[in-house]
């Protein structure tokens, strides 16, 4: 497979599958030019990547790939091993509710309160609702929104906006987290207590996909892997340009976990 | 918690805002009023039709023309004879003169009562149900044998035109039923795409959070019925008290025509059920407009 990369951690007791795979992606909008090309990569099980790129290279389009909002033109995208591109968009529900999202734009329901808004994800699985109120008050206590429930999406912040779609797209418990810009909107404070809840998830098993440009936040996640994006491609995908670099001693952080892994 | 307040089923329908509910009941509620009153005058006129056929089916006229009295009366008198004698006749009647001079008096004046004028003699005579054309034939040259100047004239032959055009109106109103029903598909084919346009957004956040088209499209078919069948209720009791007051109006007429058109209980039945109907087909049409709608999204 032409540039492609197993990043991973290889941590114990966590298998080492491909949960993710582009080979060969391209993607075009209409008959514009492509705005993704000739991507290929693999992503295991259980690991922590960051997407980084500057605006336009193509970070939102490829995590629109991930979280099966789009499919490529042309190349094979597998999820859980299997191929997406061609199965029935009858099929694609499963894969989704594997899959937690936290949109740049938030993309919470206007209508629906805070409360309602972190249940979607169970309700949609089908969730009995006694079971569905425990889970939901805590998620919305550990972003610190215990007391605004019933608070419309309209009537918070952006960053408290940012907090119930974060909360939303991990109360499910997915495989995979894919998150853009999560933390653009809140504090440094905030920002540091939700990488350490997307931490938390990963240690659980779910592999983290988090395009930023917030350099300071990557840095705070030692053992993460970086992926750039520059006009469409990527750029070393051997995983050489992770952030930060091996040289920046910090094996002593966590200790027998390497900072990254790329074969 | 709020969340908890509301059972799963309350929870999924919030997934829509529950806000005004725009033109539709109303559409629906006009469109339902007239497919009422035109499905009351379809099964009317059907039922006035059977009436009439009930009625005239069988029934004959012979009208003995013949200028001398004993002669008419003699040949009157072999007619009965036969009658009585023929089983297929299951009655007959011989219209008494002084009758016949009663009504021919506005068109005749004085002289129909003098008795000076000769008329016909007249027998309404009734086959019984079944009895075969060739019979009819049979009797046909029966009577003409004892009275050769007769004819004979079938009661339904009178008002063919008659049924002709409430069969025409009747097939119309049946077909005005039918369009009605294709509009007001139409008007939910509308009311869903619009509707599906507007709540876009909310469509796609639950599509990318694993909801599957069915738990969409069941959002808003359960949300179009309902809509429709407020409409197709109200529509309903307009046509119904409408239709209870030219009852009404029709009884105090007098009129036998008119007192032949009525609703049996089962056309009644027909009619309430059309609400539901209108409901059920609002419901599977939202369902099929959505369903199609969401197949073209990923």
């Amino acid at each position: 497979m032409a540039g492609c990369t197993g990043f991973g951690r290889g941590r114990s007791g966590l298998d080492m599958d491909r949960i993710i795979q582009f080979e060969n992606i391209g993607l075009r909008y209409g008959a514009d030019d492509e705005v993704l090309s000739d991507i290929s990569f693999s992503l295991t099980t259980g690991g922590f990547y960051f997407l980084t790129g500057a605006s336009g290279a193509g970070k939102t389009s490829l995590l629109k790939l991930l979280y099966l909002a789009q499919r490529p033109t042309r190349g094979v995208l597998k999820l859980f091993g299997e191929d997406v591109v061609m199965m029935h968009r009858s099929r694609l529900p499963g894969f989704r509710r594997r899959i937690g999202v936290v949109f740049q734009d938030f993309r919470l329901v206007p209508h629906l309160s805070a409360f309602d808004n972190v249940a979607l994800p169970l309700r949609v699985a089908g969730m009995d609702e006694q079971e569905i109120a425990g889970p939901v008050e805590e998620m919305l206590g550990w972003v610190g929104l215990g007391g605004r429930q019933d608070a419309l999406p309209a009537s918070l912040s952006g960053g408290e906006q940012q907090r119930i779609a974060i909360a939303r797209a991990v109360i499910g418990r997915p495989d995979i987290l894919v998150a853009d810009e999560p933390t653009g909107n809140v504090d440094p404070e905030m920002a540091k207590r939700l990488i350490g809840l997307f931490e938390a998830l990963n240690r659980l098993g779910t592999t983290i996909v988090i395009a930023t440009h917030d350099l300071p936040l990557i840095g705070q996640i030692g053992h993460a892997q970086m992926m750039r994006l520059d006009k469409g491609r990527l750029i070393d995908p051997t995983g050489a340009l992770r952030f930060p670099p091996a040289s920046a001693a910090r094996e002593g952080q966590r200790p027998g976990l390497p900072l990254g892994s790329a074969q | 918690m709020s969340g908890a307040r509301f059972s799963a089923k309350a929870a999924q329908r919030r997934w829509l805002p529950q806000g005004r509910r725009g033109p539709m009941p109303w559409i629906i509620a006009i469109m339902m009023f007239l497919t009422v009153l035109a499905a009351a005058c379809a099964l009317g006129l059907g039922q006035a039709l059977l009436t009439m056929r009930g009625d005239l089916a069988g029934g004959y006229t012979v009208q003995i023309v013949e200028a001398n009295a004993a002669k008419r009366a003699e040949m009157v008198r072999q007619v009965e004879g036969f009658f009585h004698a023929e089983t297929s006749v299951r009655s007959y009647r011989v219209v008494l003169e002084s009758r016949l001079r009663e009504q021919l008096a506005p068109w005749l004046g004085e002289e129909a009562q003098s008795g000076d004028l000769p008329i016909p003699a007249l027998i309404d005579m009734k086959l019984a149900p079944g009895t075969s054309l060739s019979k009819i034939k049979e009797i046909t040259r029966e009577i003409i044998a004892r009275a050769p100047s007769a004819r004979i004239d079938a009661h339904q032959s009178y008002l063919a035109p008659v049924e002709a055009l409430m069969r025409a109106l009747m097939w119309a109103a049946a077909g005005l039923v039918g369009l009605m029903l294709l509009v007001t598909g139409a008007v939910v084919v509308l009311a869903a795409r619009s509707t599906h346009d507007a709540h876009r957004g909310t469509i796609d956040i639950m599509h990318m959070l694993g909801a599957t088209d069915l738990q969409i499209a069941r959002l808003f078919q359960r949300r179009i019925a309902l809509d429709a069948l407020l409409g197709a209720v109200l529509g309903t009791i307009a046509a119904a008290a409408l239709l209870w007051l030219l009852d009404r109006n029709l009884a105090a007429a007098g009129s036998e025509l008119a007192a032949l058109i009525s609703l049996p209980w089962r056309s009644a039945a027909v009619l309430l059920g059309l609400p539901i109907f209108a409901m059920l087909v609002a419901a599977v049409t939202a369902r099929i407009t959505v369903m199609r709608a969401l197949e073209r999204s990923l």
